[in-house]
């Protein structure tokens, strides 16, 4: 497509793109250099059914002047993005001085929110992204070797997981592994041990989830995958077979340079969409044994009746880069192809 | 004969569709009433019966267990979503915060009829809220079980402890302790009751500085982790919900629930034994303190205030009406424990009636307590999974509360 025409096909998508995903990033990259004002409290008397005290309260004749003159608060600069629960440059600084071994330093970090985090982030990534490009190809490649007359309602089997909201999915797993549910019952039996519980444990829960997670985007995997296989020429193939090759030697030499441009793709997607994990953990009431940076965010917004709009907005540019940093291999490699190619 | 006959059909009916307005002086004539509100069976009751007086306004209402999330932001636009939102001592604060709520001294004064002083929630002397019911957390016992194996009701959470201990000994209950302990506002809640327990203060005196690193605080975490060990493994995932269906299936012997609970747990649906069998007491005190572990809640409505004065003046006037209904109080006396005039509490108020004759203290109504409640609520999970020690927890809870409290502007 010469690029002209390519042009005003990407027009309205780029229009919009940059109405519905631009604008709002740059929106919320501004806000995360602000704070709120210095609050202006002052001692009033309180009473409730239970009596009266002396307390505080904000002082709204003072607090709404100051609002008006900078609606957006306090400027901070890197303030929030270095604080103890984002960056926490200082707070490291200190554990490197203080603490006496690198696994205790390591400990320390991995103790603040943001890095915990971040490790979940990277783990759940790590582990997801792979299995779920190879369960989605080995899926593919049977759908593909099996008759037609019964691949319609298999295909249709298969991708259920990607059709189940993911809220749901997570909720069905998460009854049947309580204590009391089918599998964490079972499992307690075949362990042996009445205290074992899946939701407890900090390593089975991140367990579960990854699980969780593998089942619920190998179905993507596999539909792209499936789709790539129908285009597999066939008379390569033939002669391979002719030339002896084993079926192993066929996936491996012919199948796979073939849809490689796709798993490419594939892989792109995944770790984008792996990144912000999110609902399985609200799903499985995870909270407190796995946190990411995506929960990060909507716990600063949600979870406490005091919305921290800064540290939302600081996290989410810093989840921005996370992404960045994690596809620019895959897309520098995308990009050289693309320059080789013309 | 037929004639009278239709008459009186025609009068009866008359009478039901005028009878209301008539009687209890409900006769708005304009306006919309939209209200938040948390969503369990005595608010349920309390909204239903503001409904009854709406006379010709529109009356719509959003009952959820996720009012926290929606109200700031709902309420913050102008128009506001709300026109009332149904608040706590807890959830008033980020609302008074944001100046998002009316006073109401005028409106009492006109159509607040029938409401008593003691309901008016007053700061700074300006009426911001009228209350109608109260709330606690307290100790539910099954008799039978503590009966057979000859245990004393618990008064203190240290005879919970000792009770639990033999009541899994027995081997009649693996897990016999319950409560609310789900990581985020639920867990963090507990700690705010076992610390007020303590006596322990949140704040350095008249600043807003965390002071909670101190041996009251590590005695809390270690009562909090007792009890953790006593209950089903999945605790940090059970919220007040999950905890009553485990009691209603008969797993849990002793357990700290709110009081509104009590009237879904003392209904008629499920086992009848276990129903018969479920006991109220008052909240437990801790360490040899004098005042529960406990925090007094009051539930009462605010108005928006980024709504119009007709909105905010039929909303009022439809809330008042179920903020001083004598007839709403008498037949759902056992839902909640009103603070309506001519309230008798029954046997499902007990909890609440014990610990206020205990002197528990109301929940703080300061307004970084939210900040402080999130940190809780999430740094506090390792040192229960046994990942950290109490001292690191609390220097955390600190830390993290900080950084926050910095960013409001609180520091």
């Amino acid at each position: 497509m010469p690029n002209k025409t390519f042009f005003w096909f990407f027009l309205p998508t780029g229009l919009a793109m940059i109405l519905f995903i631009g604008l709002p990033i740059i929106s919320t990259g501004i806000q995360s250099f602000y704070a709120q004002h210095d609050q202006v409290v002052k001692e009033v008397k309180k009473c409730d059914p239970f009596g009266c005290t002396v307390s505080i309260v904000v002082d709204q004749e003072k607090t709404s002047k100051i609002r008006e003159e900078k609606p957006l608060g306090k400027f901070n600069g890197f303030g929030t993005y270095i604080d103890r629960n984002h960056l926490a440059i200082e707070e490291i600084g200190k554990f490197w001085n203080e603490t006496n071994s690198f696994g205790e330093f390591v400990d320390q970090v991995t103790n603040l929110p943001f890095y915990k985090a971040l490790i979940f982030t990277l783990t759940y990534c790590l582990f997801v992204t792979p299995n779920v490009l190879l369960l989605g190809f080995i899926i593919a490649l049977s759908l593909n070797a099996v008759t037609r007359r019964i691949r319609g309602p298999l295909i249709f089997g298969t991708i259920l997981p990607m059709i189940v909201t993911p809220l749901v999915g997570s909720l069905v797993l998460f009854w049947m592994i309580d204590a009391e549910g089918i599998i964490g019952a079972n499992l307690q039996m075949l362990m042996d041990d009445p205290y074992l519980s899946l939701k407890s444990s900090k390593t089975l829960t991140w367990i579960t989830i990854i699980i969780y997670g593998i089942w619920h985007h190998s179905p993507f995997a596999f539909v792209v995958f499936y789709a790539a296989l129908q285009t597999v020429p066939q008379e390569p193939v033939e002669a391979a077979i002719i030339d002896g090759a084993s079926r192993w030697q066929r996936v491996r030499h012919i199948v796979l340079p073939h849809i490689y441009p796709v798993v490419t793709f594939v892989a792109l997607i995944s770790l984008m969409d792996n990144f912000r994990v999110f609902e399985p953990i609200i799903g499985f009431s995870a909270e407190g044994s796995a946190q990411s940076l995506s929960w990060l965010i909507y716990d600063n917004l949600v979870n406490e009746e005091v919305i921290l709009f800064g540290s939302a907005a600081a996290t989410s540019m810093m989840t921005i880069v996370g992404i960045a940093i994690l596809l620019a291999p895959v897309l520098i490699r995308t990009w050289k192809e693309f320059r080789t190619a013309r | 004969m037929r004639e009278t006959n239709m008459k009186k059909i025609l009068i009866s009916l008359l009478f039901l569709l005028f009878g209301t307005s008539v009687y209890a002086d409900c006769n708005i004539k304009s306006g919309s009433i939209n209200i938040l509100a948390n969503d369990f069976p005595a608010l349920r009751t309390f909204v239903e019966t503001a409904k009854g007086c709406k006379g010709s306004a529109d009356f719509k209402v959003t009952h959820s267990s996720e009012h926290n999330k929606i109200a700031v932001p709902a309420l913050t636009a102008n128009p506001s979503e709300f026109s009332a939102r149904i608040a706590a001592n807890s959830s008033i604060v980020p609302l008074m915060n944001q100046d998002l709520i009316r006073p109401l001294d005028d409106l009492v004064k006109k159509y607040g009829k029938g409401i008593q002083d003691s309901q008016l929630i007053t700061i700074d002397g300006k009426i911001m809220a009228v209350a109608f019911m109260a709330n606690t957390q307290h100790l539910y016992y099954r008799e039978d079980v503590l009966k057979e194996l000859g245990i004393a009701v618990p008064k203190t959470y240290e005879e919970v402890v000792a009770a639990s201990e033999k009541i899994r000994a027995s081997g009649k209950m693996q897990y016999p302790y319950a409560a609310a302990y789900k990581a985020g506002w639920n867990l963090a809640e507990e700690f705010v009751n076992m610390y007020i327990g303590h006596g322990g203060e949140f704040f350095k005196a008249g600043t807003a500085q965390p002071s909670i690193n101190n041996a009251k605080g590590v005695a809390t975490l270690n009562m909090l982790k007792k009890l953790a060990g006593l209950s089903n493994p999945d605790y940090l995932t059970h919220d007040s919900e999950a905890i009553k269906v485990e009691w209603e299936s008969g797993n849990v012997a002793l357990m700290t629930l709110w009081a509104s609970r009590s009237g879904t747990l003392l209904d008629d649906d499920g086992d009848a034994k276990i129903t018969a069998a479920t006991k109220l007491t008052g909240p437990a005190t801790v360490g040899g303190g004098n005042i529960p572990a406990a925090t007094l809640w009051w539930d009462g409505f605010t108005l928006a205030k980024n709504r119009s004065d007709a909105d905010a003046e039929a909303t009022f006037r439809s809330l008042a009406h179920a903020a001083a209904n004598k007839k709403m109080v008498a037949d759902a006396a056992d839902q909640a424990v009103w603070l309506i005039e001519g309230f008798k509490p029954g046997p499902k108020s007990i909890g609440v009636i014990e610990a206020v004759k205990m002197k528990a203290k109301p929940y703080p109504m300061l307004p970084q307590m939210g900040l402080m409640h999130g940190a809780l609520g999430s740094e506090i999970v390792e040192f229960l999974q046994g990942k950290e020690s109490a001292e690191q927890a609390l220097k955390d809870v600190e830390a993290a509360y900080m950084s926050k409290a910095k960013e409001q502007g609180f520091l």
